[in-house]
């Protein structure tokens, strides 16, 4: 039987939201606050969702130590403390949370240990998210 | 077609143990979840129906009558309960969280589809609130 299988972790980051492609004027109009020159950062909410069949050996989508594993080593540990404007990622993309969420797709969709990448939702406040799936 | 989620609690122990295999396997797979003494969670059950909303109620279905649905066909079985040991449905199964999901799902659609108007969507449930495992009817 499909099912998914959803995991949460956390990413404490900096970011700058400028893109050289507009004027200082209208990067200040379009991005406000987060055109701030030094930045600031976030405590973003990364939830990841696997999609699969139920391992009828062992009841699960992915074994979740290995999910950590993968989650850690390519996401969580490259991005958290980091400023996101650094990252090779980042230097001809603005580090949107758009963005960030279809980085986090892209990183991890061709390395689960089981299952397939359904979903990525990244949570840069309590009132706002946003998701990759993809497409 | 609107999508309504009802939220509700339950509290239970459990263990994850393949008995086809023996204990050093079920200790390297399972990790701390194989200790066999058990150990419990507060789990949190979203249960979302969907459907037409009424056009004289404005319901897609009465959240009185699915609450009461979550707690007959959920609740009284599986909250305060030991799921290996006094459940019928992880006798042989294991209880992880995708199992809880798929089980849930068969409690709650039979009487769900009884109620009329809805049908049920989707079951997640939430084994703390970093982990979650969702069911959504798919063979």
């Amino acid at each position: 039987m499909r099912a998914y299988f959803g995991r949460r972790y956390t990413i404490s980051a900096s970011h700058r939201l400028h893109t050289d492609a507009l004027s200082a004027e209208e990067n200040r109009a379009t991005y406000g606050k987060c055109n701030n020159p030094h930045g600031h950062g976030h405590n973003y909410g990364l939830e990841v969702v696997v999609a699969g069949a139920v391992n009828p050996e062992t009841g699960m989508v992915v074994d979740m130590a290995a999910l950590d594993e993968v989650v850690r080593s390519r996401v969580v540990n490259r991005f958290d403390h980091a400023n996101l404007n650094l990252d090779p990622l980042f230097v001809n993309r603005v580090p949107t949370t758009e963005n960030l969420s279809r980085a986090v797709f892209a990183l991890l969709k061709d390395d689960l240990p089981a299952g397939e990448l359904e979903r990525v939702r990244v949570v840069e406040t309590e009132n706002n998210f946003f998701e990759c799936e993809g497409e | 077609m609107i999508y309504l989620t009802r939220r509700a609690t339950f509290s239970a122990s459990h263990y994850y143990w393949n008995p086809a295999w023996t204990a050093e396997r079920n200790e390297q797979v399972f990790g701390r979840c194989a200790n066999r003494n058990g150990h419990g969670h507060n789990y949190t059950l979203e249960v979302t129906v969907a459907g037409v909303p009424d056009p004289v109620t404005g319901f897609v279905i009465d959240l009185k009558g699915l609450k009461g649905i979550i707690e007959r066909e959920v609740l009284a079985a599986w909250d305060h309960r030991h799921l290996n040991l006094e459940t019928p449905e992880f006798a042989e199964a294991i209880p992880t969280t995708e199992n809880l999901a798929i089980a849930a799902w068969k409690r709650l659609e039979p009487a769900v589809t009884t109620a009329g108007g809805a049908r049920l969507s989707r079951v997640r449930v939430y084994e703390t609130p970093e982990i979650f495992a969702e069911y959504r009817g798919e063979a």
